[in-house]
C-alpha cells in the first residue's frame, strides 16, 4: 500500500506505477479493485474555511466526521447529507472527503439541496499519466472553461485522483420536524411524497418505508419556519392518512440516509435511480425481500437473495448500482450499469484520455 | 480580437454544402442569401462582427442530425446559435462556418408536476419555461437577466446563472437530461427525468461547454413549485466594506436569502436617474429578498435588518406591499438599461470570493483613474459574482480598446483575488485569451482532451473557449485534412 503525503509525491508515484492502481480514501464504500493501494488517507487537513462565504477547501484524504465538526461548530453543513457505507456494507476504515466526492455521494437532502456534484466548486486531482490538473476553484459560480469538477465527482478515481477539493457548505437548519402518515401503500405513498414535494414548503426529505407503510417528509428551517410548514404538510396530506408532527427525527433521517432498515440482513443490496413515479409499477417486478424508498420515491433501495440479477427485472429508465454482494456477484454483473453504445463510447474515450495506460482503478466502471 | 482566417477551400463549396443541406432540410431553413446571413453575424457582444457562411434553422433534432452529419462530411465548421444573446461572443461566426440556430426548436414537449419536471425544445426561451407551468404555480428557478430573449439552448451552453441562484443553484444543478447530437450526427440521450444519471457525469460537462461537444436539442429540466411569497429589503451604506461585511453576517447568521444585490454608487446615480425608483444617494445599496409565508418571511427580514441595523445603514427600506417590492426592483432591473442611456458599455461577470469584495472594488475604482473610463458595479454580492459595467464611447476612436484593456484588467484582479474570470456569462471569445491567467497549460489541456472525444475533429464552435494559441495544433491538424 502507498501511502502518499503529499501532491506532488502522490503524482510522482502514480507516473512511476507499472500496474493498476486501487484507489483508496478511507476504504469504507465497498469498491475496491485489484492493485497495489493507492492511499489518500494522508492527504489531510483544511486549506481554507470561510463560513461568511460558505467556502471550504479541504484536502481530499481529511475525515467526513473532521469536516463535519468544524463546520458544526459555525453552525454549517454539508447540505448534501452524504450516506456512511460502514453499516451496510459492514466496512471498517474513516471516509474521507475525497471518497464522498469521488463517489458522488448524497443523501435524502438531495432532493431539496442537490447532490454531492451540485456542492462542489473544485478540484485538484492527479490524472493517469502523473499530471496534475486543478478546475474550478472556491466561489459559487464559475463557468470559466469545461467544468471537469462535475467530471470527477462520482468518476470513482478512474480519470485522476482527488487531492484537493472545494466545496460549497450551507447554514445548519435551526430546527427541523417531520410528518409521518402510516398505513399507506406504495401507490399511495408516492402520490403522498409527490404532493409534499410539489407544495410550497420547501421539503428537506421525502421518504417511505414499505415495511411499515409510513411516509415521512422533513422540513428544516427556522423553528417557527419548520413548525409553520410542517403543520401545512400535515393538513395537504390529511387526505393521506392522519399525520403525525415529530419536532425531531434525526437518527430516522439518519437511518434512511444510511439504509439502517437493511443493516446486518442477508441479501445482495441494489441501488436504483427512476422517475418517482415508475417506482410504482417498478417495486413488485423486484420481488424483493425488503425495499427502501428515497427522494420521493425516485431511489429506491432494494435487498434480494444473494446472486439476483436485478437489472435483468427494470423496465423503466434510470440506471442501477450493484452496492452490495459478493465478489463473484460483482464480477459477473457489474456494479455500475452498462451504458449505451454511444455513451460507453465517449465514457471509454475520456477515460482513454484521462488514463492511458488504463491504471486507475481499472475496470470499475467499464 | 483575433479569428482564424476562414479557410478558402470551405468558402469556394458554399454552393455546393447548401445544396446537400437543401436535400435535408426545407428552402425556408438554410439561409444563403448573404443579406439575410448578416442576422447572423454577431450576439450581444455587438462589437465583432462576421456573417457566416451559411445559416441553418433545423425544426427537429432529426434534422439537427442531418446538418451535424453532412457538416461532419464536409469538415465545416459548425457554430450552434441559441437566441443570439451571449455576452461573450459565443455564438460569434467564422467566414467559413456554419450557423446552426435552434430558435424555431421551441416546443414544450411534456410537463410532469406529479415529478416535477419539464422537457423542451433547447430554442424555447427561458421565460416561456416558466410560463408554460405558471398556471400551476411551477417555476423553472434559473433567471438569466436576459431570459425574456435567452433560449434553454445557450442556458445550457453558458451554464447560465441569475439572480436567484444563491438559493436554487444555476443551470447544472437545475438540468436533469439531454438530447444532444454529436458533430459527427449521432444522438445521445444522457439523464433523464430521474435525479442521477449513471456512469460518468457527461451531463455536467457538457452543461457549460459552449456548444463545443453537441448541440443539444432536447432538455429536461427540474421545476419547482413557487414560494408562498418574497419581499425584498433595501439597506443602503456609506461605504462598500461595510455592505460587504453585512452581507457576510447574514450568511454567518444562518440565513439563506434567495437574492442579494449590490449596486455601487455610479450604479446608483445612473439607476436613479433612469428609473427613479427614489433610491438613497449612497456608496453602497444592497437589494436583499427572502421567501416563504408572510410569517416566514418576517422573521426573516426581522433577523436581516437587526444584522443590517448593526452595521449603522443610512437607509434601511422594508416593502410594505407589492407596490412598494416592485420599487425596491425597479432601479436594479433597469440598470442596464440604465447604462445604455448614459453610453456604450461592456458587461463582465469576474467571480470573487465574498471576503475580497471592498479589496476587488477599490482597486477597480483606481483602475477606473488609470484608465480614465468610468465603471459602475452591480452584482450578485450572495456568490461573489461581480458585473462592472465599464462605460465607453463606441464612437471614439481607441476606446473600445482601452475598455477592453481595463476590462481585461478587472478579470485578473478576480483570478488574483481567488475567483474566476467569468460566473455566469461564459468565455466565448471575450474572455478567451485570458484563460492563461486562471489556468495553467495543464489545466487546459485536461479541458481540450474532452473536447477531443466528444468533437475529434474541432469542428464544433472552434475558436472559441481557449487561447488560439493553445488550439492551434488541433485545429491545424483539421485544416489539413
Amino acid at each position: 500500500m502507498m501511502t502518499l503525503g503529499s501532491e506532488a509525491e502522490l503524482a510522482e508515484a502514480i507516473a512511476g506505477a507499472s500496474g493498476p492502481l486501487c484507489i483508496q480514501g478511507g476504504g469504507s464504500r465497498g469498491l475496491a479493485v485489484e492493485g497495489e493501494v493507492l492511499s489518500t488517507r494522508a492527504l489531510s487537513g483544511v486549506e481554507l474555511y470561510e463560513p461568511g462565504a460558505l467556502t471550504l477547501v479541504v484536502k481530499a484524504g481529511t475525515p467526513v466526521a473532521e469536516v463535519e465538526a468544524l463546520l458544526a461548530a459555525e453552525n454549517q453543513r454539508l447540505a448534501f447529507e452524504p450516506m456512511d457505507h460502514r453499516g451496510l456494507l459492514g466496512t471498517e476504515g474513516e471516509p474521507t472527503i475525497g471518497g464522498v466526492i469521488a463517489a458522488g455521494i448524497s443523501g435524502p437532502r438531495r432532493i431539496q439541496a442537490g447532490a454531492a456534484r451540485d456542492h462542489l466548486l473544485g478540484v485538484r486531482f492527479v490524472d493517469g499519466s502523473g499530471q496534475v490538473v486543478k478546475n474550478g476553484g472556491r466561489v459559487m459560480k464559475n463557468v470559466t472553461g469545461y467544468d471537469l469538477v462535475k467530471l470527477l465527482c462520482g468518476a470513482h478515481g478512474t480519470l485522476g485522483v482527488l487531492t484537493e477539493v472545494s466545496l460549497k457548505v450551507l447554514p445548519r437548519a435551526e430546527a427541523e420536524a417531520t410528518v409521518a402518515v402510516a398505513g399507506l401503500d406504495l401507490p399511495q405513498a408516492v402520490r403522498a411524497m409527490s404532493a409534499a414535494l410539489g407544495s410550497p414548503y420547501d421539503v428537506t426529505g421525502a421518504a417511505y418505508d414499505a415495511e411499515a407503510g409510513q411516509v415521512c417528509i422533513r422540513v428544516e428551517g427556522f423553528a417557527g419556519s419548520a413548525a409553520y410548514r410542517s403543520g401545512k404538510l400535515a393538513e395537504l396530506l390529511s387526505p393521506f392518512g392522519r399525520a403525525e408532527v415529530q419536532p425531531q427525527a434525526r437518527d430516522l433521517w439518519q437511518g434512511l440516509r444510511d439504509v439502517s432498515a437493511f443493516h446486518g440482513r442477508a441479501g445482495d443490496v441494489w441501488r436504483i435511480s427512476v422517475k418517482p413515479s415508475d417506482a410504482v409499477t417498478l417495486a413488485p417486478r423486484l420481488e424483493a425481500e425488503a425495499l427502501q424508498f428515497d427522494w420521493g420515491g425516485g431511489l429506491i433501495w432494494a435487498l434480494v437473495p444473494e446472486g439476483t440479477d436485478l437489472r435483468a427485472r427494470i423496465n423503466v429508465p434510470g440506471h442501477t448500482t450493484l452496492v452490495r454482494a459478493a465478489q463473484n456477484t460483482r464480477a459477473r454483473l457489474g456494479v455500475f450499469q452498462p451504458q449505451p453504445a454511444p455513451l460507453a463510447a465517449i465514457s471509454a474515450g475520456l477515460r482513454r484520455q484521462f488514463d492511458p495506460r488504463g491504471i486507475l482503478n481499472p475496470g470499475l466502471m467499464g | 480580437m483575433e479569428m482564424p482566417s476562414p479557410n478558402p477551400a470551405i468558402l469556394a463549396r458554399k454552393a455546393r454544402l447548401a445544396a446537400r443541406l437543401l436535400t435535408v432540410l426545407p428552402a425556408d431553413a438554410v439561409i444563403q442569401d448573404e443579406a439575410e446571413t448578416r442576422a447572423y453575424e454577431c450576439d450581444a457582444l455587438t462589437a465583432y462582427k462576421c456573417p457566416p457562411l451559411l445559416a441553418v434553422l433545423p425544426r427537429s433534432t432529426q434534422e439537427v442530425s442531418d446538418v451535424l452529419r453532412i457538416c461532419h462530411e464536409e469538415g465545416v465548421p459548425v457554430v450552434p446559435r441559441g437566441a443570439g444573446t451571449s455576452l461573450a461572443g459565443g455564438a460569434l461566426p467564422t467566414a467559413d462556418c456554419v450557423i446552426l440556430g435552434v430558435a424555431r426548436m421551441n416546443e414544450v414537449l411534456e410537463t410532469d408536476y406529479e415529478n416535477r419536471i419539464i422537457r423542451v425544445q433547447t430554442g424555447r426561451t427561458n421565460l416561456s419555461v416558466s410560463g408554460a407551468v405558471e398556471e400551476e404555480a411551477f417555476f423553472y428557478a434559473p433567471d438569466p437577466s436576459s431570459q425574456l430573449a435567452c433560449a434553454i439552448a445557450g442556458n445550457i451552453a453558458m451554464n447560465s446563472g441569475g439572480a436567484h441562484c444563491l438559493k436554487y443553484g444555476v443551470t447544472t444543478n437545475n438540468l436533469l437530461g439531454v438530447t444532444m447530437v454529436m458533430m459527427d450526427g449521432t444522438v445521445v440521450e444522457i439523464g433523464g427525468a430521474h435525479l442521477d444519471a449513471g456512469g460518468l457525469d457527461l451531463l455536467g460537462v457538457i452543461c457549460g461547454s459552449e456548444g463545443q461537444l453537441g448541440v443539444v436539442t432536447e432538455a429536461t429540466l427540474r421545476i419547482l413549485r413557487k414560494p408562498e411569497g418574497a419581499r425584498p429589503v433595501l439597506i443602503g451604506y456609506d461605504s462598500n466594506e461595510v455592505a460587504g461585511a453585512c452581507v457576510s453576517d447574514i450568511i454567518k447568521a444562518g440565513v439563506l436569502p434567495v437574492a442579494i444585490e449590490f449596486m455601487d454608487r455610479p450604479c446608483i446615480e445612473a439607476c436613479e436617474a433612469f428609473a427613479k425608483a427614489g433610491y438613497p444617494m449612497c456608496e453602497a445599496l444592497l437589494i436583499i429578498e427572502v421567501e416563504g409565508s408572510p410569517e416566514e418571511i418576517d422573521h426573516q427580514l426581522g433577523l436581516i435588518t437587526e444584522i443590517a441595523r448593526s452595521h449603522n445603514p443610512v437607509e434601511l427600506r422594508e416593502a410594505g406591499d407589492a407596490d412598494e417590492a416592485a420599487r425596491i426592483w425597479l432601479g436594479r432591473k433597469s440598470a442596464f438599461g440604465a447604462m445604455g442611456q448614459i453610453n456604450d458599455y461592456m458587461c463582465l461577470d469576474g467571480t470573487i470570493p465574498v471576503s475580497s469584495l471592498p479589496f476587488v472594488l477599490r482597486r477597480i475604482g483606481e483602475m477606473s483613474k488609470e484608465f480614465g473610463l468610468d465603471v459602475a458595479n452591480v452584482f450578485h454580492a450572495g456568490d461573489g459574482n461581480m458585473h462592472p459595467l465599464i462605460l465607453f464611447d463606441a464612437n471614439k476612436p481607441g476606446d473600445l480598446e482601452t475598455c477592453e484593456a481595463f476590462g481585461a484588467e478587472i478579470l485578473k484582479l478576480c483570478v488574483e483575488a481567488g475567483g474566476c474570470l467569468t460566473g455566469e456569462h461564459g468565455v466565448g471569445i471575450e474572455k478567451r485569451d485570458l484563460m492563461l491567467h486562471q489556468y495553467d497549460e495543464a489545466d487546459l489541456e485536461a479541458q481540450l482532451k474532452v473536447k477531443d472525444v466528444f468533437d475529434p475533429k474541432w469542428l464544433l464552435n472552434p475558436a472559441k473557449v481557449f487561447p488560439l494559441t493553445v488550439t492551434e495544433g488541433r485545429r491545424a491538424a483539421l485544416a489539413a485534412e
